[in-house]
């Protein structure tokens, strides 16, 4: 007798992703055809899974595209971009990527950076915990100290720079309460931050990103102050200041 | 030859079971539904790479179930039926939460999702030969070691079958357990749907498993298709209630088993709260009627072992 192919996963996997690929050789099923339709649920669970995976991740993407283009658009992605680790809540970081390259997506060019603001919201869920300044204790603080001083933050603060109105496409889209009109004239960076169990995005005041992006990267105040006036002649040092502690992303000021 | 491994005494150091009473699968749509109702579940089971983040919500969720219930953690990432080896940052994961949250149970697959460093996200088939076998004892021997505790592993649900298979499924996990001293884990709806799918009668499978090694029993809904030639194909979709046929199948498991904890699994189109309760009291029904006083124990237990 001879022996029997030994099972071969590459060729397994090939054949799982490339629907144009006949099932591998050695399956057996209760019939002597070619078993597609068996195989085909194999390949079903694997690529519906994975689309239903990225579906949750960027609802808002979803709502701007409609259904069946975005799962069209994310079994593209799927094919090309599987997931480097078991943890599905991690899977879709370069989706945004992608979708920036994504021909027939290019009528929504805000649509990559939207996908980048839910993704930059994800992973804030599942940042580490850690707990916000409280507020009192920031009132209290000695303004002329501030200059020099620098800012810890909350392991979930993420800034998403864009040049359209991503926290206002995303809060129309899905907040308990959606601004009442919305106008893509504008930029909106967005500040991302878990201080406890809620996710939120803000909108940044101009100059805001390079604020606090001088502050995440170790800058005093003064610094970061500097660096955003430079960025954004309107910048607002109160007005940023007040965003910044009202959004809780700040663990600790270090004096 | 076989000869007891670091594992196996391991294993002697068993964890305090779940109790022999319906569980069921954790969603998060259910959270606030199970704080406010404090139901007479007897476990809940939750899927381990749901909660492997560093913090969140997600977190503080399980933190608050496991203060209030017994706890299965059920792993669909280590790919132990995998062909190349056990991924040691995910088993390190899997360590740290074990650990983390001293779960009575905690459970893998038969089968493998990993290829390289891709995640296929999906519980592929393996044959069942001496090849695979040596390579799903040595990696059941890794997770036991490293997590310092027997495991649970599950029967696969099935579309396929390999002309490589020398074993039947049930020799196959039975010396497994035979080599590993790791426990099984009962899927009475994969037990079904294999059945349909692959033309053999399921009670003869019930009759067959290695009763004394179930620690838990799972039982979910499952979808319905044809195959090329218009078979019928059976789908372990876990989006429906738990048929009639499985049901039955369950009874005849535990007259074997006696009641032993049990699990219902509803992953997909999750229904409302109540509906996924009311399955696990017909469940917790079937398991009083077999729970006489004292009897906690496997009932009309023969040996089975490797001749299955």
């Amino acid at each position: 007798m001879a022996p029997s192919p030994e099972f071969d996963q590459e060729e397994f996997v090939r054949a799982l992703l490339d629907p144009d690929l006949p099932p591998p050789a050695g399956l057996k099923a209760t019939h002597d055809l070619p078993p597609l339709r068996r195989f085909a649920v194999y390949r079903n669970n694997v690529v519906v899974g994975l689309i239903d995976a990225l579906a949750e991740r960027f609802p808002v993407c979803l709502r701007l595209v409609g259904e069946e283009f975005f799962r069209a658009m994310a079994l593209r992605h799927v094919r090309r971009s599987l997931p480097r680790t078991p943890l599905l809540f991690e899977y879709g970081e370069d989706f945004a990527e992608f979708v920036a390259g994504f021909e027939p997506a290019r009528s929504l060019p805000y649509l990559p950076d939207v996908a980048s603001l839910e993704y930059a919201m994800g992973r804030a869920c599942h940042a580490v915990d850690a707990t916000p300044l409280p507020l009192d204790l920031v009132r209290s603080l000695p303004l002329e100290r501030l200059e020099a001083a620098t800012a810890s933050f909350h392991p979930s603060t993420q800034v998403v720079p864009s040049d359209y109105p991503i926290v206002s496409i995303w809060r129309a889209n899905m907040a308990t309460d959606p601004p009442r009109s919305l106008t893509l004239d504008h930029a909106e960076d967005a500040l991302v931050v878990r201080p406890r169990l809620d996710v939120e995005a803000h909108a940044l005041p101009s100059g805001g990103s390079a604020f606090i992006e001088t502050l995440m990267g170790g800058g005093a105040f003064g610094e970061a102050a500097s660096a955003a006036s430079r960025r954004a002649k309107d910048f607002d040092l109160t007005a940023n200041l007040r965003m910044l502690l009202a959004s809780e992303a700040l663990t600790a000021i270090n004096i | 030859m076989w000869a007891p491994s670091a594992s196996e005494r391991i294993c002697e150091r068993r964890n305090p079971a779940l109790p022999a009473r319906a569980g069921v699968g954790f969603k998060d749509a259910h959270f606030t539904a199970i704080e406010e109702s404090a139901p007479a579940v007897g476990f809940f089971e939750v899927h381990a790479e749901n909660f492997m983040g560093a913090g969140g919500p997600p977190h503080a969720r399980l933190t608050r179930l496991r203060r209030d219930y017994p706890l299965s953690i059920h792993g669909v990432g280590l790919s132990i039926g995998g062909a190349q080896a056990l991924d040691r940052a995910h088993l390190g994961r899997v360590k740290s939460l074990v650990e983390r949250y001293e779960p009575a149970v905690f459970s893998e697959h038969l089968a493998w999702s990993t290829r390289a460093t891709s995640f296929l996200n999906d519980l592929l088939p393996l044959p069942y030969n001496e090849t695979t076998l040596k390579r799903v004892v040595a990696h059941v021997d890794e997770v036991q070691e490293a997590l310092g505790r027997r495991i649970l592993l599950e029967n696969p649900a099935t579309y396929l079958r390999f002309e490589s298979s020398i074993y039947s499924e049930i020799d196959f996990l039975g010396e497994v357990v035979h080599r590993t001293g790791c426990g099984l884990l009962l899927d009475v709806n994969n037990t079904y749907v294999c059945a349909v799918n692959h033309g053999f009668v399921a009670e003869d499978y019930i009759d067959a498993f290695q009763m004394r090694q179930v620690e838990e029993i799972h039982l979910a809904g499952y979808a319905e298709d044809m195959d090329e030639v218009r078979g019928r194909l059976r789908i372990d979709a876990h989006c429906a209630p738990v048929s009639v046929a499985v049901w039955r199948l369950y009874e005849r498991a535990l007259s074997r088993r006696g009641s032993v904890a049990t699990l219902i699994e509803w992953d997909n189109d999750v229904p409302a709260w109540p509906i996924l309760m009311a399955e696990a009291m017909r469940a917790e029904n079937l398991l009083e009627r077999r729970r006489l006083p004292g009897d906690d124990d496997l009932r009309s237990e023969a040996p089975h072992g490797a001749v299955a």
